[in-house]
């Protein structure tokens, strides 16, 4: 009766054709392929972070001083937040409106279903008054994680503090979760690893109401937080707050090292910041405050980022450089005719020794003339840069012109010229000694770090060799410290040499002539140079360069205090301090300490 | 004839009550009493009623399609819902995809109407674009595809089947096109070859071979140079189409479909967690109400149109099996229907229907498994929404009234 009738079996094969396929596909997704099920599983099991405690940290003396408190962090998931009363809300955890508005923006941008922190670091105590009626808001709830405190605010800068992880840090470290905190300078940033310790992380099941129905499998595949190392460090916190106090109202740094370890006792620059207060809510508003309104800049390290001229101390350098060379002896004198360069007036330097004592300007120039120009050529063009070359290796190898592997970030490197240096400058063979002599003097393009001239006065102490600088003390349990630290580094410099330039540092505290007559202390040999760097600026810096005993030396010390003068005035006294504080543990000499402790160089006001 | 009017009720029922939404499970409810009296009325109807004013009916959903451009509420970029109450709104192309489907079998139905016409074939697409035109401009993509499957009746009804091959080649092109749309290919002397070149150089060398193989036949090899120009033409225009008159949502999805693009968290969103939900069913499902992906909300438009996701996750493959077979089993028992009646009338109309179903079974199934592209469209009697639910009613009882009408006729 129809011409098409058949045509119905066409236009079922093509349903049936689609129904197959659609069956064929759905075996596949349901019952071949797992990963659609593995993509169920983590939807439907909930992982809860175990947070693991940071580790403390101890000075040498197992004093604490860095540990952890408990906070809270409120944490909001977007899209569950419905119908609050937003001005109650921001009332009961103390923001603005404006700045809720805000930051519900970001998270926002950020994701709408995951769990972001609204308010970080909320202490205990603030916590219990928001959480009782957090209830009424949902959406919101707490997280407790730790903060660090500091048993008192010393070290700031030794120390460092910890950041929230940084969007960058997240796609290059896959350890960290958003909202985490993580080292970003000084000993946090150097031992985070160390400190951070291991995560744990419990999985639950949650039905589909989000509530936790209990552990997936019985807690197998659970894993508990593995608690930071505690790390103990080389600094002597009475040391530290010592130096702190001597320094307060002035700028500059103090750096003390035990000789015959490398271990720093006491890190010291000023202006300092305020550890704690760089946590907790507080946080943001100190940070900008000393970012922005501190002409001082307190986060400039000035014991480890500060760069100066060496001055007068550098003529010791010179002085042994000298001798291993075979060009001076200890009975070398040079008129002091105040040429090329000028000098104070003292009586003539008839012998190395008194030279250094009255730290004669013309007799050094005269004897790194005999070091750079040795005669090794005719022209003083090639003979010049041969000397030099020499010269130059010899520093180097006192840990000068070079990033010292200290376990703090951001060291500078100082500045050591060699040949290659001059020749940028000035042009192959279109330099002589006499081009470069301010040099001899520690003066010139020579650029040094206060640390790497505490590492000098322990290289003196050591007569001649030195240990890496560094801050770790031990990690954990085992008194392990990393190999570097541990490796002898001798200089190009016998050590019968040193005996000659130590005679003369003990003349520049104890004789009656010496600059650093006030770097005494009763019963203790002090050995010590002064060091006036010349400052365009403004006031010259004060440096003193010293370490105590003589015999068997406990402390190596260099003291910069910056815009005050002559260096046995301000920087002298100040060594003296702090080493009769460390090698005795008390003063004697409370007048001297007053006078130190009520000058204001900052504001002004001198004793 | 019982069991159609038993499944229709209790497959409603039986899935509806998976959701706890208790606002939309009650108002579901309240939308399948109505559809049921709404069915009721549909039987007690004449058949000629069916016939008589089918016209008037299409006139009134054209007219509906019309307001609802003036009146209507913008719901999703899209403007095709007349919000009655504040909870109650109706879809007229709901209603226009009924009355075009009593139009084209009324019209067939008429004793000179030759669909191999050129004239009835004008006239037949005249009465299925003026809706389309109307649905395109709200718009609605797969309302519109809907009205295309009305080929399908039409195909029956002696409609050349060349123009499925069209319609099926044009969707194998068009794929194609996309897929190569990104891609080039480097020549010698810095030539760049674009993708759709490529395309239409493999077009005419396949021309070619087809040209050499028939070496006389004037006249195919005419059909042959003029289907490749065509092509070529279309292939150009593709790009265009796509660059400029699909918004950008919908070129997302589809390239997501292709697997042009992978963006699980951006335009595949849907379709990736629909997938995780049916996959993680497994063989037997995870048992009623025990869903956790689909109760969790990580699926979006649960209930409306990624409803199967409900049916993959909790009652797994078997379930998914046994509703495809039942809608198999529908589609056909229609078909079966259909051509037991006596009047081209109501095997028109029944072809109708049963198409309807199937476009419907077809995309909404298979996006939610990723083998569609994402268009709204609902899946009949499983998703929440009262205008599906009342179209897909009244045509399952139209149906079975003009099937009683069939024995009347023979009594």
């Amino acid at each position: 009766m129809n011409d098409y009738q058949d045509r119905r079996y066409i236009l079922i094969a093509i349903f049936l054709v689609v129904a197959v396929t659609y069956i064929f596909r759905l075996f596949y997704i349901q019952v071949i392929d797992d990963s659609y099920k593995l993509s169920a599983n983590n939807l439907a099991l909930k992982h809860i972070t175990l947070y693991a405690p940071r580790g403390l940290i101890y000075d040498r003396n197992n004093e604490l001083l860095v540990y952890n408190e408990a906070a809270y962090n409120l944490m909001v998931i977007p899209r569950e937040v419905k119908d609050i009363d937003t001005n109650t809300f921001c009332k009961l955890i103390n923001i603005s409106r404006e700045e809720f508005d805000n930051r519900m923006v970001k998270i926002r941008k950020y994701s709408t279903r995951k769990a972001s922190i609204l308010v970080e670091n909320i202490t205990g105590k603030e916590w219990a008054r928001i959480v009782e009626s957090l209830y009424q808001y949902t959406g919101f709830f707490g997280e407790e994680r730790t903060m660090r405190k500091y048993s008192s605010s010393i070290a700031g800068h030794a120390l460092g503090y910890l950041n929230e992880v940084s969007t960058s840090i997240l796609d290059k470290l896959p350890y960290y979760q958003r909202g985490d905190k993580i080292g970003a300078s000084g000993i946090e940033k150097q031992y985070e690893e160390e400190l951070r310790g291991t995560r744990g992380v419990a999985i639950k099941m949650r039905d589909n109401h989000m509530r936790i129905k209990g552990s997936y499998k019985e807690g197998k595949y659970d894993t508990l937080p593995k608690a930071g190392f505690e790390l103990k460090l080389t600094l002597d916190a009475k040391l530290q707050t010592y130096g702190e106090q001597l320094m307060q109202n002035k700028t500059g740094s103090i750096v003390a090292i035990e000789p015959s370890t490398g271990e720093i006792l006491a890190l010291v620059t000023s202006p300092d910041y305020d550890p704690n207060k760089l946590v907790g809510r507080g946080r943001s508003k100190y940070f900008n405050s000393i970012s922005n309104n501190d002409s001082l800049s307190p986060w400039f390290n000035r014991a480890l980022e500060a760069q100066y001229p060496p001055g007068s101390i550098f003529k010791m350098l010179q002085a042994l450089i000298g001798l291993e060379e075979g060009v001076i002896s200890i009975n070398t004198g040079f008129p002091c005719d105040k040429k090329p360069m000028n000098c104070h007036n003292h009586p003539p330097p008839s012998n190395l020794q008194k030279a250094i004592q009255y730290s004669c300007n013309p007799y050094f120039h005269d004897a790194m003339k005999r070091i750079v120009q040795q005669g090794e050529s005719s022209s003083i063009f090639t003979d010049s840069p041969l000397g030099l070359a020499k010269w130059h290796k010899h520093v180097l190898s006192f840990g000068l012109g070079q990033r010292l592997d200290i376990d703090c970030p951001l060291m500078k490197s100082g500045n050591i010229p060699g040949v290659d240096y001059y020749n940028k400058i000035y042009g192959e063979r279109r330099w002589a000694y006499s081009t470069i002599y301010s040099i001899s003097i520690g003066q010139g393009e020579v650029m040094v770090v206060p640390l790497q001239m505490a590492n000098l006065a322990a290289i003196f102490a050591n007569r001649g060799y030195y240990y890496t600088p560094h801050l770790i003390k031990s990690i954990g349990e085992n008194d392990s410290i990393p190999a570097k630290y541990l490796v002898k580094n001798e200089t190009s410099v016998s050590s019968k040499h040193f005996d000659i330039v130590i005679e003369a540092m003990q003349q520049v505290v104890e004789a009656d002539h010496g600059t650093a007559r006030r770097a005494r202390i009763d019963s203790v040999e002090v050995c010590g140079k002064t060091g006036t760097v010349q400052n365009p600026h403004g006031e010259d810096h004060s440096v003193f360069m010293a370490f105590a005993p003589k015999v068997n030396p406990q402390i190596a010390i260099i003291v910069y205090v910056e815009n005050s003068g002559f260096g046995g005035t301000w920087a002298a006294p100040i060594a003296s301090l702090m080493m009769e504080q460390y090698i005795k543990g008390g003063i004697t000499d409370t007048l001297k300490q007053e006078r130190i402790l009520a000058t204001d160089f900052i504001h002004g006001l001198q004793y | 004839m019982g069991w159609l009017n038993i499944y229709a009720a209790t497959y409603n029922e039986d899935h509806q009550s998976i959701f706890d939404f208790s606002q939309s499970y009650g108002k579901q409810l309240l939308w399948i009493c109505t559809a049921l009296i709404l069915g009721l009325i549909m039987l007690m109807l004449e058949e000629r009623f069916f016939s008589t004013f089918s016209n008037v009916i299409y006139l009134v959903g054209v007219l509906l399609l019309i307001a609802v451009l003036i009146f209507g509420k913008e719901i999703k970029g899209a403007k095709s819902w007349f919000v009655i109450a504040n909870t109650i709104s109706l879809q007229p192309s709901e209603i226009a995809k009924y009355g075009t489907a009593l139009a084209i079998s009324k019209f067939l139905g008429e004793y000179n109407v030759k669909i191999q016409s050129f004239k009835s074939q004008l006239q037949a697409a005249a009465i299925l674009i003026i809706p389309i035109i109307l649905i395109l401009l709200q718009p609605d993509p797969g309302s519109v595809l809907v009205f295309c499957s009305f080929i399908f009746a039409m195909y029956r009804e002696g409609l050349s089947g060349n123009i499925l091959l069209i319609g099926v080649g044009a969707i194998v092109l068009f794929i194609l096109a996309i897929i190569l749309r990104t891609s080039s290919i480097e020549l010698p002397l810095d030539m760049i070859l674009d993708g759709k070149y490529i395309l239409i150089i493999a077009l005419t060398v396949i021309a070619g071979l087809i040209f050499w193989m028939i070496k006389s036949y004037k006249q195919a090899k005419l059909m042959i140079a003029v289907v490749l120009v065509i092509c070529v033409g279309y292939i150009m225009s593709v790009d265009y189409i796509f660059e400029n008159v699909l918004k950008s949502h919908h070129q997302d999805r589809i390239n997501d479909l292709l697997g042009v693009t992978f963006d699980p968290s951006g335009a595949g969103y849907n379709v990736h967690q629909s997938k995780i939900a049916i996959g993680s069913g497994g063989f037997s499902g995870k048992g009623f109400l025990q869903g956790t992906q689909t109760k969790l909300d990580f699926v979006p438009e649960q209930s409306t149109d990624f409803i199967f996701c409900t049916v993959g996750e909790e009652w797994g493959f078997i379930g998914s099996f046994v509703v495809i077979s039942l809608f198999m089993f529908l589609i056909i028992k229609i078909l079966a229907i259909a051509e037991r009646q006596k009047s081209k009338f109501s095997r028109v109309f029944c072809y109708c229907a049963a198409s309807i179903f199937f476009l419907h079974f077809m995309i909404n199934l298979g996006m939610t498994i990723g083998l569609a592209p994402v268009i709204g469209i609902p899946l009949p009697f499983f998703s929440y929404g009262g205008s599906s639910l009342w179209s897909f009613t009244i045509l399952i009882f139209t149906v079975l009234r003009l099937d009683s009408e069939r024995k009347h006729l023979l009594g």
